[in-house]
């Protein structure tokens, strides 16, 4: 386990989180190919609405443009990568060279993933690794950054000091699990945690509940998982078809409620209220906006959620 | 056991266009108990050939064999005779792969072709039902997880508890017909009072005792000496 209070890596989200700041993130999906404008626009959009921005590793198994080389080009263009790392595809020898050479290029935050399985992907039949799991992979890079050691324990050249995230699914099964499976990754080296997406409220607040009784908000920063919902029909498919994410009833009726036409209006709206909700429970040290697909509204959501300008530190 | 199933028929019959002298050998050890290779599998194949190539106007002499266990040299050597003696043209074994493999070493010239596809080391969960239980990595850690296997039942071989994808009891992959593993693990270890056990963070595996430390093999001094 990480001390909350040594500075790791000294990122902007570091220090934004341990300066008290109610931090604020998004997502950031690299291009299925190598059109770097793409990605240019996107960060045009974000930039200065958060304080860093997650660049996806291969979300979901369809193949784009590599985590490193995408938060590479974000820290080009004056945005702070959170450089997401899944074990699926990379063994320990590639993860901890791929670490090093993030670190050698300038990113300092990292989240580290299993990742979703490859049959989810654009490549089903593609051979998986997973040598390690997510909280083997923190374990690991952890040790590089607090002991100077590779997994074998041979000596790092040297320094490679990555401030820490991992991901927490409240909405998953067996419930009584996540939590200790959330005390797992943050003694095994998580020092923030982005949960997924919420829309059960209730579930969550009983799930942050039983993390402050365990300490694990003193132990790490919690930021909580939002993604607006453009549409009724996204709200179905996700229901439906995500695992691990339910959408209650209620959400669902509220959007299908309302026009088509204003159905992405009233998403927004939800999210607000949602930013407001989660900034009220105990234990919240910011929030993670996963606007998929959608980075054309986060400087409007931010603003309108009363996040910016964000703290320059 | 070795759990295998049938190859489709239709690619066993491709590796037999160029042979005329075919000789088909069961085991009767796992694949007759998963029925794909045992003795009525060995007829059945043997039956579609004659069948298939008869109607191809070819006249094949399709002959059939089954041994108690091809991972064994003494169990083999009557198939090898027979090859020999009466001038087989190819050999398809229905054993598992290991049966394949033992025989191709042993074979000379004559070209062996497997007529089953092997898949898992699994139980017999139903009859016609079988499911996958130990992966053989080599280096058991089921103490620590009340007995039930995550390197071979998870989907991601995932050491350390259920990823997101873990919903009512079943895995994202196929949620109609995987359980998820630490759903069982946690339901067991929970029977045994022992769920405490998995807030252990278990470090990253030594996969060397599993085939990633290249091809195993297993010595008995006590036995081996004796060669």
């Amino acid at each position: 386990m990480s001390d909350k209070n040594v500075i790791k890596s000294g990122s902007n989200l570091e220090r934004v989180l341990s300066s008290g700041h109610f931090a604020v993130t998004c997502e950031c999906g690299p291009p299925k190919g190598a059109d770097v404008e793409h990605l240019q626009k996107k960060i045009d959009l974000i930039r200065g609405c958060i304080d860093a921005a997650n660049v996806t590793d291969n979300q979901t198994a369809v193949v784009r443009m590599s985590s490193i080389a995408a938060s590479a080009v974000l820290l080009q263009n004056g945005l702070e990568p959170i450089m997401q790392m899944v074990t699926r595809d990379r063994n320990r020898i590639a993860a901890q060279s791929d670490v090093f050479g993030a670190y050698a290029l300038g990113i300092r935050n990292m989240l580290c993933l299993t990742g979703d399985h490859q049959t989810f992907g654009n490549h089903p039949m593609a051979k998986n690794v997973f040598d390690l799991d997510s909280i083997q992979l923190l374990d690991v890079v952890r040790v590089i950054r607090d002991e100077g050691k590779v997994n074998s324990g041979d000596p790092v050249q040297g320094s490679a000091r990555m401030f820490l995230g991992a991901a927490a699914n409240p909405f998953a099964d067996p419930f009584e699990f996540r939590v200790i499976r959330l005390a797992k990754k943050i003694r095994a080296g998580a020092d923030f945690v982005q949960t997924q997406c919420i829309y059960d409220m209730d579930r969550f607040r009983k799930f942050m509940s039983m993390a402050c009784d365990m300490g694990l908000d003193k132990q790490c920063f919690i930021l909580a998982g939002l993604t607006p919902l453009k549409s009724a029909g996204m709200a179905a498919y996700m229901n439906r078809s995500v695992s691990g994410i339910t959408i209650p009833d209620e959400i669902i009726k509220r959007i299908k409620g309302v026009p088509k036409g204003n159905q992405a209006e009233e998403g927004i709206n939800l999210l607000l209220e949602q930013i407001q909700q989660v900034r009220e429970i105990p234990g919240i040290a910011g929030v993670h906006i996963m606007a998929i697909e959608w980075e054309e509204r986060v400087k409007e959501i931010t603003e309108r959620a009363g996040l910016l300008p964000r703290p320059q530190l | 056991m070795i759990v295998a199933d049938p190859k489709p028929f239709g690619q066993v019959k491709g590796y037999l266009e160029n042979f005329e002298k075919i000789l088909i050998v069961g085991c009767g050890t796992c694949v007759t108990v998963c029925l794909s290779g045992g003795e009525a599998e060995v007829q059945i194949l043997a039956s579609g050939l004659r069948i298939a190539f008869g109607r191809e106007g070819r006249s094949k002499t399709i002959l059939e064999g089954c041994v108690q266990r091809q991972c064994d040299e003494e169990f083999i050597l009557p198939i090898l005779n027979r090859v020999e003696n009466e001038q087989i043209d190819a050999v398809v074994s229905l054993a598992c792969g290991v049966g394949v493999n033992f025989f191709a070493d042993r074979l000379g010239k004559t070209p062996i072709f497997p007529g089953v596809n092997t898949t898992f080391y699994g139980a017999g969960m139903e009859p016609g039902l079988w499911a996958e239980m130990c992966a053989g990595c080599g280096d058991c850690m089921t103490a620590h997880t009340g007995g039930i296997c995550p390197v071979a039942r998870c989907s991601k071989h995932l050491l350390n508890g259920p990823c997101g994808g873990s919903e009512k009891g079943k895995c994202e992959v196929d949620p109609a017909n995987i359980d998820c593993v630490w759903q069982l693990i946690y339901d067991r270890l929970q029977k045994l009072g022992r769920v405490d056990e998995l807030q252990n963070v278990l470090p990253a595996k030594d996969w060397r005792t599993a085939s990633d430390g290249g091809v195993r093999r297993t010595v008995r001094e006590h036995l081996y000496r004796l060669k």
